[in-house]
């Protein structure tokens, strides 16, 4: 096993036919570390992990690896391992001979690559389809034998691109259960690419959020979750509610926005004064019933387990998303109150 | 240089192309070349200046005639070949026993090749073959009619190499076809004639044509079943007739040449023709898969 | 299947026998196509056993005297070494060159691939007569003509962008994330076209070896344009006896040709173990069955 103190990105730019899929991607990943590159399809996160990969060469920038440049290296001599989507199992091979594969690519004495590739296939609990070809797998086993082809080489780096999108609601979640275990007893560092926030903040210990090919913004979980770094972020991040407003006063403490029939208070996210147009973003589960707040009538109402999702309409046309534990009908007419902690202020 | 390399494999361009070097060198050497170089020959005729070998052929009616000649035998055929497939293969598009029997049968005369269909077609339509006989006995016709060594020998040998060709490439282009479009317009209340020529047809229309020109390559390079089921010095000295003429008994390689460029010119033209009317219909996904 | 279910399927299928014209004359047709085949193929074959066939519906007498006849006259066997050895030689070396670029144009995007596509197609679009007698004045200059060399090169032209398009859909099934799958796992280039292409290629490689093999047996005119008279196929020696009829018996000439029907057929019976009747003249790809 290779191992590094860490892995450094500089300037990594992809340009296709002149446009950049990804622009200036510099990033440091630590040994252990699992990074999620988070963001909505075409945002430059499958480019960035190809171009690490090296199936993707670079326009501009480097990636060193401790001392070492990598980017000029084919994908075979980075000695990085990669989960595909589609998950890319040899279709003729069985089990074993997929895990085995990159064992005997190395040249690895039999016995060792026999007694490597029992154990990666009992990690992943595969040891009565050992001898079975992939067409004969149902997809969440085909997923765990992907994921045991790649860490059997105990790489330097794991790559998985979307791993579980293939995968059905319950499968897709004891997976990413499956992939964090994985993660914490094998130690490996790991690079993430998905587009479902929900998926990325449960699993990763910092997060890299891409848009049109630039970086938004990199943090834990919770610094992406409470504090967005922009609007685009906040909207990815599950702010349904983006309203449109202007700033009436701004302090240190709070900014008062009003905008739509509605005056909310929040924290300012970058510079405002007041008379500047803002976007001030909420979460559905942020704003409640309540006496005394904006006057709106339901128009859906969604059931969702434990809550219900209301959409209601203010008397200027305006939409709200918000939850709430009662379920009101449509045509209710009701009051919604926002949280002033939880409202976020963001200039245009 | 790395930055050279970067910018050639942005655009796809690396070494894995190397891969096509083989290939395009053969198709360089052994067809580019040789027409090329016949190109130019035709244009170095013994006499008559660089036109002359063009000039040869296009001032005696015995050769140009003989573009005349192709063309009535080989756009009939591939016509008829084609507008009997279509009906056919859209009773027999769906799955039923003795499909698969049916489309191998149909493979067996496209195998044959053309020099067996000859010999089978001088055996079985001379005039003691066992059609004429047939036709005598049943009190149709008096006395033999006369089906080889002209026009009709050679259509005929046509149909029968062509026509399988036809069916089964118009049958797959019928299959790739969503047949839950057809059932979506019935819901809508279409009977099958208006099923057939508002959704079928026009979603067919593109592998038509390309049916129809493949077809067309086939029976317009039409020469062994010209000369042995045929008239070759007359009604059926098709342009093969004339161009290998030129090159084997009079050994004037400019007009053997200048006629395969006449003949090459003409074909691409037809086809042209055909995929031109093609690009004026919808092309695009037929909804099946694949 | 329900019980109701079956007699209402019954009473239409027995609908469509009594009451469509358009399918009485579909079958029709069809029927009287392979009448005519038949005839075609069944007249060879009885001509080929008669003894003394004139004005009558069937020979005289019965012999195979034919056989052996057209076997010495015509020294069949070295024909059909030739012709083994030419289809191999054609089918081994189209393939190798074939299917690497094949690959090339079912995968990558590169400046000029339309050109390059066009190129590979034009040998199929062209009568071969057309690029045939230039293609044999050259090999004449060079000296390659009438002889085996001269007809392998002649016959490649067409069969190098056969292969290419027969393969195209088989790579096209072959996902792309396999190769980089291999090449993450530490392959090499030759190591992912040898372990992991190749397994997966073979189906189509066969099928485009078989359907090859077939076009290239009954290839006429570049054979015939560049053969001697030691290099002829079957099909080219079949044409020189027709055509010199008169001087052979019509009934060896007979014999000869069912010889290359019965060689043809073996060769279908075999091709269509691996391929679909519709690969056979064009790559479209079935419905799955």
């Amino acid at each position: 096993m290779t191992t590094f103190e860490k892995l450094r990105l500089d300037g990594v730019t992809r340009r296709f036919g002149g446009k950049d899929a990804l622009s200036g991607l510099s990033l440091e990943i630590r040994k252990g570390e699992f990074i999620a590159l988070l963001g909505p399809s075409g945002c430059g996160k499958s480019t960035a992990l190809n171009c690490l990969a090296g199936l993707l060469p670079l326009s501009e920038g480097s990636i060193w690896q401790d001392d070492k440049r990598l980017d000029t290296l084919p994908p075979e001599r980075r000695g990085f391992g990669m989960v595909f989507q589609s998950y890319a199992l040899f279709p003729h091979l069985s089990v074993r001979k997929n895990v085995a594969f990159g064992l005997q690519m190395r040249r690895l004495p039999r016995t060792e690559v026999r007694r490597r590739t029992d154990e990666a296939i009992r990690l992943v609990r595969l040891e009565e389809h050992a001898t079975k070809l992939p067409g004969q797998l149902s997809g969440g086993q085909q997923q765990r034998v992907a994921i045991a082809r790649a860490v059997v080489l105990e790489p330097s780096l794991v790559l998985m691109d979307e791993p579980l999108s293939n995968l059905d609601a319950k499968l897709r979640l004891e997976m990413r259960t499956e992939i964090r275990r994985l993660h914490q007893s094998l130690g490996l560092t790991t690079v993430y690419v998905t587009h479902d926030q929900e998926e990325a903040l449960s699993m990763a210990d910092r997060l890299v959020v891409l848009r049109d090919g630039r970086v938004q913004q990199v943090g834990a979980p919770e610094e992406l979750h409470t504090r967005p770094a922009n609007r685009h972020v906040a909207d990815f991040m599950g702010y349904r509610n983006l309203l449109p407003m202007r700033v009436v006063s701004a302090s240190p403490a709070f900014v008062e926005v009003e905008g739509g029939g509605m005056t909310l208070r929040g924290t300012a996210i970058g510079e405002l004064t007041a008379g500047d147009e803002a976007m001030a973003g909420v979460r559905p589960e942020d704003l409640r019933l309540g006496e005394g707040g904006v006057p709106a009538t339901v128009e859906v109402v969604e059931y969702q387990g434990r809550e219900l999702a209301v959409e209601a309409r203010t008397e200027q046309g305006t939409m709200l998303h918000l939850r709430a534990a009662e379920r009101p009908s449509p045509g209710d007419k009701i009051s919604v109150v926002a949280d002033p902690a939880r409202v976020l202020v963001f200039p245009l | 240089m790395t930055a050279l390399r970067h910018r050639l494999a942005e655009r796809g361009v690396d070494r894995q192309l190397l891969l096509l070097v083989p290939g395009l060198l053969c198709v360089l050497t052994l067809f580019v070349y040789p027409f090329a170089y016949g190109v130019g020959l035709s244009f170095q005729p013994t006499h008559g200046g660089v036109l002359g070998a063009y000039k040869d052929f296009f001032t005696d009616a015995y050769q140009r005639d003989t573009i005349g000649t192709t063309l009535q035998l080989s756009l009939p055929a591939a016509f008829l070949n084609v507008a009997a497939s279509v009906p056919i293969a859209y009773r027999m598009r769906g799955r039923f026993r003795g499909k698969r029997l049916l489309t191998t049968l149909l493979v067996v005369p496209i195998t044959l090749g053309t020099v067996l269909t000859a010999e089978g077609l001088l055996n079985f339509l001379g005039p003691t073959g066992w059609l004429n006989r047939t036709l005598m006995s049943a009190g149709i016709i008096d006395a033999p009619v006369r089906l080889t060594n002209n026009y009709w020998g050679v259509f005929f040998s046509l149909v029968i190499t062509g026509f399988p060709f036809a069916f089964l490439l118009i049958l797959s282009y019928l299959s790739g076809i969503d047949p839950t479009l057809e059932r979506a317009a019935a819901t809508l209340g279409a009977g099958w004639w208006p099923r057939f020529h508002r959704i079928t047809l026009p979603l067919l229309a593109p592998g038509l044509a390309t049916t129809f020109c493949l077809t067309f390559v086939l029976a317009f390079s039409v020469f062994p079943s010209a000369i042995l089921v045929g008239d070759p010095a007359g009604t059926t000295r098709v342009i093969s007739i004339a161009a290998y003429h030129a090159a084997y008994e009079s050994y004037d390689y400019p007009l053997a040449s200048a006629i395969a460029v006449v003949m090459g010119v003409v074909e691409l033209a037809v086809v042209a023709a055909v995929l031109g009317v093609r690009s004026l219909f919808y092309t695009g996904s037929t909804g099946g898969k694949g | 299947m329900t019980a109701i279910a079956v007699p209402a399927q019954e009473t239409r299928r027995r609908f469509r026998i009594a009451a469509s014209p358009g399918a009485w004359l579909v079958w029709g047709s069809v029927t009287f196509f392979f009448l005519m085949l038949a005839g075609i193929i069944g007249s060879v074959v009885v001509s080929s056993f008669g003894r003394r066939w004139f004005d009558t519906w069937l020979p005289e007498s019965w012999t195979t005297q034919w056989y052996g006849q057209a076997w010495h006259e015509f020294t069949l066997l070295d024909v059909l070494i030739v012709t083994v050895e030419v289809s191999l030689l054609v089918v081994g070396i189209s393939v190798l060159v074939g299917v690497p670029a094949s690959y090339v144009l079912a995968r990558r995007t590169f400046p000029g691939r339309r050109v390059v596509y066009l190129l590979f197609l034009l040998p199929i679009l062209m009568p071969p007569i057309t690029y045939g007698i230039p293609l044999a004045t050259v090999l004449y200059k060079y000296g390659l003509a009438g002889h085996m060399a001269g007809v392998v090169l002649a016959n490649l032209v067409p069969s190098i962008p056969f292969v290419i398009l027969t393969m195209t859909p088989f790579i096209e099934q072959v996902d792309p994330a396999i190769e980089r799958a291999a090449r993450m796992c530490g392959a090499r280039t030759w190591q992912v076209f040898l372990r992991i292409l190749a397994p997966l290629l073979v189906p189509g490689i066969l099928a485009a070896s078989i359907l090859v093999l077939v076009r290239t047996v009954g290839m006429f005119e570049l054979t015939f344009l560049t053969a001697g008279p030691e290099s002829q196929t079957l099909v080219v020696a079949l044409y020189y006896t027709m055509s010199a009829a008169g001087i052979r018996a019509q009934q060896s000439v007979d014999a000869m040709a069912v010889i290359y029907t019965s060689m043809m057929l073996v060769l279908l019976v075999i091709a269509l173990r691996f391929v679909n009747p519709t690969q056979l003249v064009a790559r479209v790809k079935e419905e799955p069955q």
